[in-house]
């Protein structure tokens, strides 16, 4: 009969210990690094980056020609961020990122990715049926919208720069950061914003 | 390898929950995982990038599929450490009551004895195909484009060959490549024809396609 698995808490701290105990973890880089990732380098940082594009018109064309550049000029680089593409919607291309491989993401803009992102559904099913898992996911496009699916497959990492709800025109940079949203930068989701 | 992680066009999976305003990490432990991975990769430097991906590859498919994404990623760590000799399996497993999930052993890949090449073989507007290629060991090409025609639109960065590099084989360098594939072609089904994947790629992955 099979054993039972120890739960991954009491395996983590297994391994923690073990490394404790050889001398090998430099004091505080763990909870550092978690601090870091919790507060830090997380999607609102792409947030930023799509409001400046809908209002910034220069910014706009530097991300699309240079997107580590552009996200690097606000702050947004390192790890996973070697290569950055902002992939631009259009009333007809809708993009959506995915790795079918493992969960690859581009952490300075979108932080690390949640569980949908990396569930073994979302990597099976949106490479051959883009328009129905969209569709299940709350994000009906027209028929004539063109679907692009990214597959993260090299070191290229993605992130989506949705179309500017037309009620939100005009705004200032600092209240559209508010408005967007991190399904928005993976592809899964436009934006919308209720009439006030 | 054709493994479980090679999970894009495979048919049988549900429904997709996503969870509202969800946390970076769901629990001490997630962080933790994670975190171990940055020092060992970045700070101990112990293992690179493509190796830890292919750790997780090489867990048993059940494994895979039943594990959590960061019990995958404690899992490769773990896994690597051992392989590595950073630390003791016993010192490790005997810690805890019940089984200790690890990966399974690597395959051996043999050199192809390529160099780094100064010039981008191919470029964009071009028609390619993928190699038919079946790896022992890490690769980044996923199966469901393998032997398909695409349109290379894009010619990312030269980046090092995961193929070799997971596999401690010489470093070098290729271009990577975005193409694209018609959905319905990749698939031969009724998704609708202005759909379209784009995979990123290495050189070594493709052939030139008239």
């Amino acid at each position: 009969m099979t054993q039972t698995q120890a739960s991954p808490a009491k395996r983590t701290k297994a391994l923690v210990d073990t490394l404790e105990d050889l001398g090998l973890l430099p004091d505080g880089t763990i909870d550092q690094l978690i601090h870091d990732y919790e507060e830090e380098i997380n999607w609102r940082n792409g947030a930023k980056v799509v409001a400046r594009a809908w209002t910034d018109l220069a910014y706009r064309e530097r991300l699309f020609s240079d997107g580590t550049a552009a996200c690097a000029e606000m702050g947004f680089e390192g790890v996973q961020g070697e290569y950055i593409v902002a992939l631009e919607c259009l009333p007809d291309i809708h993009h959506v990122v995915v790795c079918t491989q493992c969960s690859c993401t581009a952490w300075p803009v979108l932080g690390l990715p949640p569980n949908w992102y990396k569930s073994p559904e979302y990597r099976a099913r949106v490479v051959r049926n883009s328009r129905q898992v969209l569709h299940e996911m709350g994000l009906d496009l027209a028929k004539e919208v063109n679907i692009r699916v990214w597959d993260t497959t090299a070191e290229t990492r993605y992130i989506v720069i949705p179309l500017q709800p037309a009620n939100t025109i005009g705004w200032k940079e600092a209240a559209l950061v508010e408005v967007v949203s991190r399904e928005a930068m993976f592809g899964i989701a436009q934006i919308v914003v209720p009439e006030r | 390898m054709d493994g479980i992680h090679d999970l894009g066009g495979m048919a049988g999976f549900g429904g997709i929950s996503v969870e509202s305003d969800e946390p970076v990490f769901h629990d001490k432990w997630e962080g933790q995982a994670f975190a171990l991975n940055i020092i060992a990769i970045g700070i101990m430097q112990k293992y690179n990038p493509d190796e830890y991906r292919h750790a997780l590859e090489r867990m048993a498919p059940v494994d895979y599929l039943n594990a959590s994404y960061y019990e995958r990623v404690l899992t490769g760590v773990a896994s690597l450490l051992i392989e590595k000799g950073v630390i003791d399996k016993h010192a490790l497993t005997s810690r805890v009551e019940g089984c200790y999930p690890l990966a399974r052993p690597n395959a051996t890949v043999h050199d192809d004895g390529k160099t780094t090449q100064s010039a981008a073989l191919f470029s964009v507007g071009d028609k390619v195909r993928v190699r038919n290629i079946h790896s022992a060991g890490h690769t980044r090409m996923p199966g469901y484009v393998r032997g398909h025609k695409g349109e290379v639109i894009h010619v990312a960065p030269y980046f090092s060959f995961p193929d070799a590099a997971a596999h401690e084989l010489p470093f070098r360098k290729e271009p990577t490549y975005h193409v694209m594939f018609t959905a319905s072609q990749l698939w031969n089904g009724d998704e609708a024809n202005n759909d379209s994947v784009v995979v990123d790629l290495w050189e070594s992955y493709l052939e030139e396609a008239s």
